[in-house]
């Protein structure tokens, strides 16, 4: 018996490895038209992973007081073998990440995979988006520069505009009223600790149900293929497919190298807890749209604060786009048509916000 | 019987005071009280009245020049925000509308002032420090007497009345304190209210004495200091020749002038041996080689052997001093060039993506060594200068080691990233070429 025969035995004889792996020879995937977004959520959990292996790198010599941030940070950059990479290689990848996250969200929306049975790989879904801008924004502040830290007073101001509980939550966030070095600490915990363990959690239950439920099909092919059977494709997941996201990983792989060896993460000023906000002070661009919407707003909207109303407003569409399966009775007709209008017109203001924020003077 | 606020107080009951009788005194003690504080009120307003009361105004904002005064322009002034009346200075009665009492000698009216009187006529009360105590006790009451001792003063004493008065300085009616912006003698505004005279070539003729002090003063780096920087600070005419009691610093006196804020440079100059050259020769110190009026901001060209050093005006070929000015010229030159030098190779590692703020940090170092070098130059000692240059090149050749390691790093990556972009690409197309195959085979 060769020495693989003999490990898959011992692994079969204790977990039952080969009716695991029989699972993922069966395991298929649609091909059509649409098919190449199905990449979108395996990217978003390679990146995660290179976050994770990045972000256990960097643990080794950061060191989350004020003191010691900015100082461990330029360490990392200037003289710890590779550090430049790893550091630039984690704060592009966070951004990439997040991109890919959205992109993997509007992706399901518009191929309406939520759809019964999988609602609540849906909410597990959007729960996880929330934790990765969790990830960001207190990830943000950790290299403790004056944009981070007045990008962190901003946007913690905005969590204190939630009704009758916007101060606690501010407090609770802040470690205090004003933005500190318990802030810095309090985030170190939450971006290290917290987040990835309920991010381990959620990515479990998520991967779990994708596999329960295997990979969903747009309504329009379906439709397609109930009425001409012969043209309904798959291929396998395992290799065929996996070895497809392989090669976009590596893709991806290349692209963070060039970006950390061209454009590597800034180290910036660090921050005085005394100075004065640097001129055109703005959140990350995942947030500039919420940030821009705000800015519009005026002060007051009848009787209710114009950042009161803005935030409940973005809450309520929050909540609504979490619950969308619920929402979605999937009978077709001026429903779907809604849902639809409401999909692009979200994505268009998502965007059309962005750009504006950027390019507005 | 003591009478009290005009009250008979009865103790012929033998000293007992009946009830009704106590109650009558009480009332009239009140209402004699009232009655005073009434009289003592109406005395206080009318007193009030008469002070803001100005119907001098009234006539005098009608009248054409010489007579006319412009009342927004009087109540905008500082004696007209401290409650004085025009009567404060001109005398008179400005309660009253009849002009012949408003303008009578017999309610002390002065009339306008001669121009040879109006220092004496402003000193009644700016001389008076008892008086001006209650306006602002760190005020200095001194100005007429510093006036007598200046140019203007002792020429007016002379019977010239063309030169500079108070009123030429500080205005008439529309008087501002001196850290107004709006007030003529404002830093800022200083130069220009001292040109109005001196930089009139027909006004000054009688003086034979130059009329351009303004026009180079505004090409100079203290003008630039005060109007473009803000720097208030930043010496003006007044600084330099000052105020009330101005005359211009005499040959001796120059270089205590300047070192009021030039203390190193004064210093240095006062161990040299410029210093004993420049008094033999009757030369004044810093202006010598700066000039006074228009000062510019001096390069490494002011010193050394070329056509434009200043060096050159006494100094010649193979005499001590053209020997160290060559010299030190040309190692304030190669600090400078070696400062650059640094500066652009970290700014290009900084945009290769190479980390190089502390190399950054350390070359302003190298900065501030060259200027202690440049101010050294008044020493016109070689050792002296050499001792700070000698530190500015330490700093700039580590820093340029410094951005040439940096550039070293960014190439490294480059090859690393070039490297790794070969094998992932290698990768891809295999794994693409893996795939094909194996679509190929029959299922």
């Amino acid at each position: 018996m060769s020495a693989a025969s003999s490990i898959r035995q011992w692994l079969d004889d204790r977990f039952g490895w080969d009716e695991l792996m029989a699972f993922v020879r069966h395991k298929t995937v649609p091909t059509h038209r649409f098919s190449y977004f199905y990449f979108l959520g395996g990217m978003t959990l390679f990146l995660f992973g290179i976050q994770v292996v990045t972000g256990i790198l960097l643990l080794l010599y950061y060191r989350p007081t004020p003191d010691g941030a900015f100082e461990s940070v330029q360490y990392i950059m200037t003289n710890v073998r590779f550090g430049w990479l790893i550091r630039s290689i984690h704060s592009w990848g966070a951004n990439v990440m997040i991109l890919t996250a959205i992109a993997h969200m509007f992706s399901v929306f518009f191929l309406k995979s939520y759809r019964k049975p999988r609602e609540l790989t849906w909410l597990s879904g959007m729960i996880l988006l929330f934790l990765v801008l969790g990830f960001g924004f207190s990830g943000y502040l950790l290299p403790w520069n004056m944009l981070s830290l007045f990008a962190t007073k901003v946007g913690t101001d905005m969590a204190a505009q939630v009704p009758v509980i916007g101060h606690w939550i501010l407090v609770f966030l802040r470690g205090g009223d004003d933005v500190s070095g318990a802030t810095l600490t309090r985030f170190f915990g939450i971006h290290v600790a917290i987040l990835p363990g309920l991010a381990t959690l959620f990515i479990g239950l998520h991967l779990f149900l994708v596999q329960r439920f295997g990979m969903s099909v747009p309504p329009s092919i379906e439709a397609e293929w109930k009425a001409h059977p012969e043209k309904a494709r798959e291929v396998r997941f395992f290799p065929n497919f996996f070895l497809r996201e392989l090669m976009a990983w590596y893709v991806a792989l290349g692209a963070l190298g060039c970006l950390a060896a061209f454009r590597p993460w800034e180290l910036g000023a660090k921050a005085d807890l005394f100075g004065s906000a640097p001129a055109g002070i703005r959140p990350e661009w995942y947030f500039m749209f919420m940030f821009q919407t705000l800015r519009f707003l005026p002060a007051k909207i009848g009787p209710i604060a114009g950042d009161l109303l803005g935030v409940l407003v973005f809450g309520l569409a929050g909540a609504v786009w979490t619950f969308l399966p619920f929402f979605d009775n999937d009978k077709g007709g001026r429903g779907k048509r809604w849902i639809a209008g409401l999909g692009v017109f979200a994505l268009a203001y998502f965007v059309g916000m962005t750009a504006y924020a950027y390019l507005a003077k | 019987m003591e009478r009290e606020f005009g009250v008979r107080l009865s103790l012929e009951s033998g000293g007992k005071i009946g009830l009704v009788d106590g109650a009558l005194g009480l009332c009239a003690r009140i209402f004699v009280a009232c009655l005073f504080c009434g009289v003592l009120f109406l005395f206080s307003a009318s007193r009030l009245a008469a002070q803001t009361k100005n119907t001098c105004l009234d006539c005098h904002s009608q009248l054409d020049a010489p007579y006319h005064v412009d009342p927004a322009e009087y109540s905008q002034s500082i004696h007209a925000q401290k409650g004085i009346t025009c009567a404060g200075c001109h005398g008179g009665d400005p309660t009253s509308s009849d002009m012949d009492k408003a303008m009578s000698k017999a309610a002390g009216f002065k009339g306008r002032p001669e121009r040879k009187q109006v220092p004496e006529f402003c000193a009644r009360c700016h001389g008076d420090a008892a008086y001006m105590r209650g306006f602002n006790p760190s005020l200095r009451t001194d100005q007429y007497s510093q006036y007598l001792t200046s140019v203007h003063g002792k020429l007016l004493a002379k019977g010239d009345d063309k030169v500079a008065v108070c009123i030429d300085c500080h205005g008439v009616h529309d008087i501002q304190p001196p850290n107004d912006p709006r007030a003529r003698v404002y830093p800022v505004n200083v130069a220009h209210t001292c040109g109005a005279c001196h930089a009139n070539a027909d006004y000054m003729k009688p003086y034979k004495i130059p009329t351009n002090q303004l026009a180079l003063y505004d090409t100079s780096v203290h003008h630039k200091a005060l109007v473009e920087g803000g720097d208030l600070s930043a010496p003006t005419c007044s600084t330099c020749h000052g105020s009330h009691g101005a005359a211009p610093p005499g040959v001796s006196s120059v270089v205590n002038v300047c070192s009021t804020c030039h203390v190193f440079q004064a210093e240095l100059f006062d161990s040299s041996p410029h210093k004993d050259a420049f008094a033999t020769l009757g030369l004044p110190g810093c202006v010598t080689c700066h000039s006074n009026h228009g000062i510019l901001h001096p390069t490494d060209a002011f010193i050394g052997t070329s056509d434009d050093a200043i060096c050159m005006k006494c100094h010649s070929s193979g005499d001590p001093g053209y020997e160290a000015a060559d010299k030190i010229h040309a190692q304030l030159v190669k600090l400078d060039a070696s400062i650059t030098r640094s500066r652009e190779i970290l700014n290009t590692a900084e945009q290769a993506g190479v980390e190089v703020g502390q190399p950054k940090m350390e070359l302003d170092q190298a900065r501030d060594d060259l200027t202690k070098a440049r101010v050294s130059i008044h020493s016109v000692s070689l050792s002296k200068v050499e001792e700070n240059l000698e530190a500015g090149f330490k700093v700039t050749e580590a820093t340029f080691k410094a951005g040439q390691a940096a550039l070293g790093e960014a190439s490294y990556r480059r090859r690393g990233l070039a490297l790794s972009l070969i094998f992932i690409f290698a990768t891809v197309l295999g794994l693409y070429l893996f795939i094909r195959q194996l679509e190929r085979k029959p299922s």
